[in-house]
């Protein structure tokens, strides 16, 4: 066959069989990946997601700048032993707003897509100081340094700034009050109906870490306390196809 | 030098290519690789056949078995449900108290309730339910709440001083570091840590005393055995929560403390609630 004797071409010109080599490759890439952006069933659509307030961004980035991913996964598989321990199984839509998602590859901890809400504010200000203390068996660092750690969300508008770039609808408004609503969340004596008016009337606002300054520790654990919280699982019906 | 053999009889053919006088037979594949070969890729087509694979349009192929891991992992869930469904129910209708007159059933429920208890419950209470500093004991006798199977069935399902719940169980210190004088706060610190016999400045305690019946006893009783219906806890009983040491007793009374328990009505079933009341009652502090 005629094609098969052009082999020889490509065997005996390495730039070349580099672009072929290339263009199969590319070509496998596109059918795995491109349909995930234009198939219907690929994010489901659920009620009750919104982006993270500043705070809670705030938290984010503290949690990627400790590496916790490392150690902790957020992606609840369907698999029966994973849904009794963690709750229902994570959806794509609940990763709609992170960039980048937190599934991790890992768990030397637990999985943390659901934390919220499922211990209090103390537990993990006491857990983060000396995880130890709560649970003797943990083989977690401490991060106790967090609560001396002073934010005054100086970049936090320039942090939802960047996320508005890559598609996450931080409205103007929101980037406008960004720091007043950075600072509003951790306060239960501000003036937060601004903040409740932008991102709903769910966000919590308290003193996450029990002390007077706004610290890094009151960010994470705002973060830590709305993890898997948001979606309402009795509008959602999961689709047969997956 | 070595010298190019020569072609023997009976050797293959050669490809035709030759590379500096080398040339190589044209040997065939082993029959077994070909074949391997061959079955690979039939069982490839056969597998995105039967299960999801290819992209159309809108949605991607669901392949002819109708396979999903969603509808797995929901058949089992469903399946143990079902299985369990008999004693679930059971353990619903009974009265709380009656629950340990049916053997059988108390030893579901305790069975039950313990993989409730080490799935949501031991990372504040301790796997063994021996607590940590902030997060009470669940075996000794002492509740803030009471002890009873009724009240720690409201405590389990309702929670304490959250947000998510209503019906949470609600009292709240104040900080009376804002409404005592600093002497006042060190001499009732001295009054309470008399109660428990602990090495105390007698002159303080003394002065404590009046402090004490001014402020605390609304909750925490004249003789500062506490009051469960309002999670004031007993003072008297050499139990802290928070620590007993003078710095702790004065942390205490300057900021107060508001020990939150999240609400479980919404997490668990009701025979989850009912069972894991069932296993913290009887781990020996139950009355």
């Amino acid at each position: 066959m005629a094609i098969l004797d052009k082999h020889k071409i490509l065997e005996t010109n390495a730039t070349l069989l580099l672009v072929f080599s290339f263009l199969v490759v590319t070509i496998g890439g596109i059918v795995q990946i491109a349909p995930l952006f234009y198939l219907e069933n690929t994010i489901e659509k659920v009620e009750g997601m919104r982006p993270y307030t500043p705070l809670e961004m705030a938290g984010r980035e503290i949690y990627l700048r400790e590496g916790c991913y490392t150690c902790h996964s957020q992606m609840i598989r369907p698999m029966r032993d994973e849904v009794e321990r963690y709750g229902h199984y994570s959806l794509a839509a609940e990763s709609m707003y992170d960039h980048p998602f937190q599934w991790g590859s890992k768990r030397t901890g637990p999985d943390l897509a659901r934390v919220g809400g499922r211990y209090s504010d103390q537990w993990h200000v006491d857990h983060l100081r000396d995880p130890q203390s709560v649970v003797p068996e943990s083989v977690m660092p401490k991060y106790g340094f967090l609560e001396h750690r002073k934010l005054d969300g100086k970049y936090i508008g320039d942090i939802m700034a960047a996320n508005a770039l890559v598609g996450t609808p931080y409205t103007e408004e929101m980037l406008e009050n960004a720091r007043a609503d950075f600072r509003a969340q951790a306060d239960p004596d501000s003036d937060y109906d601004g903040l409740l008016e932008r991102y709903g009337d769910k966000v919590s606002v308290r003193n996450f870490d029990g002390q007077s300054e706004l610290t890094e520790a009151d960010a994470l654990v705002a973060y830590l306390q709305m993890l898997g919280t948001l979606v309402d699982f009795s509008t959602f019906t999961p689709d047969a196809s997956r | 030098m070595s010298k190019t053999p020569e072609k023997q009889p009976g050797d293959p053919n050669t490809t035709g290519h030759s590379w500096d006088g080398i040339e190589e037979f044209d040997n065939p594949m082993p029959r077994w690789w070909l074949w391997t070969l061959y079955a690979t890729i039939v069982w490839a087509v056969i597998y995105t056949i039967m299960y999801p694979a290819w992209p159309l349009v809108k949605s991607a192929t669901a392949g002819v078995m109708g396979w999903s891991s969603r509808a797995l992992v929901q058949e089992e869930m469903v399946a143990f449900q079902e299985a369990n469904a008999p004693w679930n129910a059971k353990l619903v209708e009974t009265p709380l108290a009656d629950i340990s007159k049916d053997p059988e059933l108390q030893q579901y429920a305790v069975n039950a309730g313990g993989a409730v208890f080490r799935t949501w419950c031991a990372q504040c209470h301790g796997s063994g339910a021996q607590g940590a500093p902030g997060f009470p004991n669940l075996l000794d006798d002492a509740w803030l709440w009471g002890g009873s199977l009724e009240d720690i069935e409201t405590t389990v399902a309702y929670g304490i001083r959250n947000e998510e719940s209503d019906d949470a169980r609600y009292s709240e210190m104040p900080a009376f570091g804002e409404i005592l004088e600093h002497d006042e706060i060190t001499q009732v610190v001295q009054y309470v840590m008399s109660l428990t016999n602990a090495q105390t400045d007698d002159a303080a305690a003394q002065a404590g005393k009046v402090v004490f019946e001014d402020n605390c006893v609304a909750c925490h009783g004249e003789d500062g055995k506490g009051d469960i219906t309002q999670g004031a806890p007993n003072l008297t009983d050499a139990i802290w929560l928070y620590g007993g040491s003078q710095e702790a007793l004065t942390e205490t009374v300057t900021n107060s403390r508001f020990g939150v328990m999240p609400a479980w009505e919404n997490r668990l079933t009701d025979a989850q609630v009912r069972a894991v009341t069932a296993y913290v009652h009887q781990l020996g502090g139950g009355q």
